[in-house]
């Protein structure tokens, strides 16, 4: 089953139940800890698995096609804004990967609207989205179109 | 049943599924609309939903105008090509000249894109200055693991409410007026509530469609689908069902991956260069090309002149020639992986773009011991996927904004991007004919439309939405029946899955997927299908309708997978006759008709769209024009 959950590890506290994108992490009622309800419903997204603070979930690959005996385990720490992957394949070799997932804090570069002035009437009415022109090309260029682009639409056979 | 009546009443703009789409329409619609109310409806937790919650290694639609790249005709142009003509130009040209923006803006919210300092190609000035690091003519590298949060934090700083974990089962008619939307219901997946959204305009950000058609793997591998499985197709049901107009659903996609983990070969082919060779070891697409030529025309496959001309060959032509070298004996299809894999660099660019977004393939290596700097790994073609914004173009007919299709009335009604159904707009995989999209152009794409629905409200189009308690109820009734035909039916057996008053919903999709393989093109039959099959695939999917009737629910965790059935129930019926009714192979690779097994531009040069009429179920066919884009000279 391709996530399933260590006993011993899981409190289930739910973070993987409420970031699960198949709905298929659910507490079981009798141990009151996490499982995979639905093993052929799991993308192997690994989004439960990043979101467990004590490392229970684990995956084991596809029993179709994929021989026991591997893991590829992650620790995504959105403090660094880091991701690291351990491959270890079957045979027992092992590949390490580090990546970045962000370049800023959390949230902090993201604009509320209600912070910022209201468009105009002429933007309104243009064919413009927020912060365009100037974030398309970010220099003084305008929008493209047919008139702009010498083009027009001809209905008929063109490849 | 104890269930909760939950109403949101006086939305402004409610989207449904928040994806990359939907994320862009939540996010715009707060510029345009500052006292608008905001409602995001979304079936799984908005920070880890759609298909981008895995994460992505590449953006794969980038203009790169800043840099002069390329222009939006470009890709327009290219995108035609790969999709043997048929797009609507309009709505592509119009992504393709904002899609920058949306990308530039990422990079500023803290999506970590890859920088190339070795650019000489740009303009002096901007050589080492952050210049992104191309994969192809169209994509850039990114390190995407969390994509999709920090584009989901946008939309939720801007929404006035976000509601995870409700799958929205129908949207509501306007019961004053005919032809208008009047907003949506659907049942929380945890708690099991009713929850209904009155809303003046709706934005489909919901998917496409996984899981149509058997997939290669049945047992725990078919949670390994190429497309999420959570994809269950409500973004056409949704709309089929309110009557709104459907366009290519004909047009689904078989993609040639790394075999069972599906893993993405974008990057190997144009970053890495890695290339396919057959089991000997042998190039084996040319030999196929003549005679497929022969089948399309010169003017979709010159052998002789393609490299000259610089147009690709369009992907399902190399499907064709991957499926016939299988076919004749001579599989498997490998990458040849181990002459670039000696390259520090790029081994690592290869391990990284699947742990970036599709970890399941590592997994997969890991298990088989396939180090891909020794071993060639195996492709394969998949099963075939209904969606919108890949390589291919199913869903909503929509209108374009007018200073680009304002003298066409078949592709200009007032408002961008919305459907044929009045304050119903749609991004993403909802909005038919613009392939090529990707997760820049479906975010692009929830913009247009937010400010679209924006003007749409303050133009007074939405004033005395009037939805009735009948329908309401009736919706009601409608979407818990399935819970009540077990609890009645069980208590006639013993016990066990096997019941003769009900079938489960996951024998239900196995019905639908056998079925759609057999009749529609699927993997078993090489992706084969005629005029005789599909009518029969018809008869037998208003059978399964019939019986869909009476599917049952244990719990509420299965009336979630109950109505993901339904919605792609509904979307494999107008698959069907989508594929019926365009009497050609125009993409031969996808699927064929095999009594129709050329192209033929003489009748076929068209857009199909199709309307399913909300009281009879009927499907009105009809072809639409298809305007090129040609230099004005």
């Amino acid at each position: 089953m391709p996530t399933f959950v260590y006993m011993t590890r899981c409190d289930g506290c739910g973070h993987c139940v409420d970031i699960c994108p198949s709905d298929i992490m659910h507490i079981d009622k009798k141990y009151r800890r996490a499982l995979n309800i639905e093993p052929n419903m799991c993308w192997e997204c690994y989004s439960c698995v990043k979101a467990c603070p004590h490392q229970a979930i684990d995956v084991r690959g596809y029993a179709d096609f994929a021989p026991l005996g591997h893991s590829v385990r992650v620790l995504r720490d959105e403090r660094k804004g880091t991701i690291a992957w351990r491959v270890k394949f079957r045979d027992g070799r092992v590949k390490n990967f580090l990546s970045p997932i962000t370049t800023k804090p959390w949230g902090s570069a993201i604009p509320d609207f209600r912070n910022e002035a209201e468009p105009t009437q002429a933007e309104r009415d243009s064919e413009l989205l927020a912060f365009e022109p100037e974030s398309i090309r970010l220099d003084d260029g305008g929008l493209h179109t047919l008139e702009s682009n010498g083009l027009k639409l001809k209905e008929g056979v063109y490849y | 049943m104890g269930y909760k009546t939950i109403t949101e009443d006086n939305i402004d703009i409610l989207v449904v599924g928040a994806g990359l789409g939907g994320t862009g329409a939540a996010y715009e619609a707060r510029h345009w609309g500052r006292d608008k109310k905001v409602v995001i409806a979304e079936k799984a937790n908005i920070d880890r939903s759609g298909a981008v919650a895995q994460g992505l290694y590449a953006i794969n639609c980038y203009m790169g105008t800043r840099w002069g790249e390329n222009n939006p005709e470009d890709h327009v142009r290219y995108a035609r090509m790969d999709l043997m003509g048929m797009v609507r130009e309009d709505l592509a040209f119009d992504m393709a000249r904002h899609v920058d923006s949306a990308v530039h803006k990422f990079e500023e919210w803290g999506l970590p894109l890859m920088k190339d300092p070795k650019r000489a190609d740009l303009p002096e000035g901007d050589i080492g200055k952050g210049a992104y690091m191309r994969e192809g003519r169209w994509q850039i590298m990114i390190h995407g693991e969390s994509y999709k949060p920090i584009v989901a934090e946008a939309a939720k700083v801007n929404a006035d409410k976000t509601f995870n974990r409700i799958m929205v089962t129908h949207l509501l008619m306007d019961d004053a007026q005919d032809n208008r939307i009047a907003g949506a219901v659907g049942f929380n997946v945890r708690t099991g509530n009713y929850h209904v959204f009155k809303s003046k305009t709706v934005i489909c950000g919901a998917g496409g469609a996984s899981n149509i058609f058997k997939p290669r793997s049945v047992g725990e591998g078919a949670g390994r689908v190429w497309y999420a499985p959570w994809s269950s197709g409500s973004a056409y049901a949704l709309m089929i069902e309110a009557g709104a107009k459907m366009t290519q659903m004909e047009n689904r996609i078989v993609l040639a991956r790394f075999k069972d983990g599906y893993g993405p070969v974008g990057a190997y082919f144009l970053h890495l260069h890695t290339y396919t060779q057959n089991a000997y070891g042998d190039e084996y697409e040319s030999k196929w090309f003549p005679a497929l030529t022969k089948m399309v025309g010169k003017a979709y496959l010159d052998t002789e002149n393609q490299h000259f001309s610089h147009k690709p060959i369009p992907t399902c032509l190399r499907n064709h020639a991957f499926i016939s070298e299988v076919a004749a004996g001579r599989g498997p299809i490998h990458m040849v992986t181990v002459e670039a894999f000696q390259d520090p660099h790029l081994e690592e660019v290869g391990w990284e773009n699947f742990l970036g977004m599709t970890v399941g393939q590592a997994v997969l290596w890991a298990a088989t011991d396939i180090d891909p700097k020794y071993i060639n790994p195996e492709l394969t073609t998949s099963e075939p996927y209904v969606m919108g914004s890949h390589a291919t173009g199913c869903g909503a007919w929509c209108s374009g904004p007018k200073d680009i299709s304002g003298d066409i009335p078949e592709y200009f009604w007032g408002y961008n991007r919305m459907m044929t159904v009045d304050g119903l707009f749609g991004a993403g995989d909802a909005v038919g004919g613009t392939p090529h999209a990707f997760s820049s152009g479906s975010f692009t794409e929830g913009r247009l439309s937010a400010k679209a629905a924006c003007k749409y409200i303050d133009d007074g189009k939405a004033n005395g939405i009037n939805v009735s308690q009948k329908q309401i109820d009736d919706r009601k009734e409608e979407i818990y029946k399935p819970l009540e035909t077990y609890q009645v039916g069980s208590n006639e057996i013993v016990g066990g899955t096997v019941s003769p008053s009900y079938i489960l919903p996951f024998p239900g999709l196995q019905r639908l997927q056998k079925l759609m393989d057999e009749y529609a093109g699927g993997v078993t039959v090489q992706y084969m299908t005629n005029d005789k099959l599909l009518n029969m695939g018809l008869a037998k999917l208003a059978i399964l309708e019939e019986d869909l009737e009476k599917v049952g629910a244990e719990d509420i965790h299965q009336l979630l997978r109950a109505w993901e059935l339904k919605h792609r129930h509904r979307t494999s019926e107008c698959v069907v006759q989508h594929t019926l009714f365009r009497e050609e192979t125009r993409w031969p690779g996808y699927y064929y008709r095999g009594d129709k097994m050329k192209l033929d531009d003489d009748n076929w040069h068209v857009l199909t769209t199709s309307q399913r009429d909300r009281t009879t179920g009927e499907y009105k066919m009809e072809k639409q024009p298809l305007y090129h884009l040609v230099d004005e000279k």
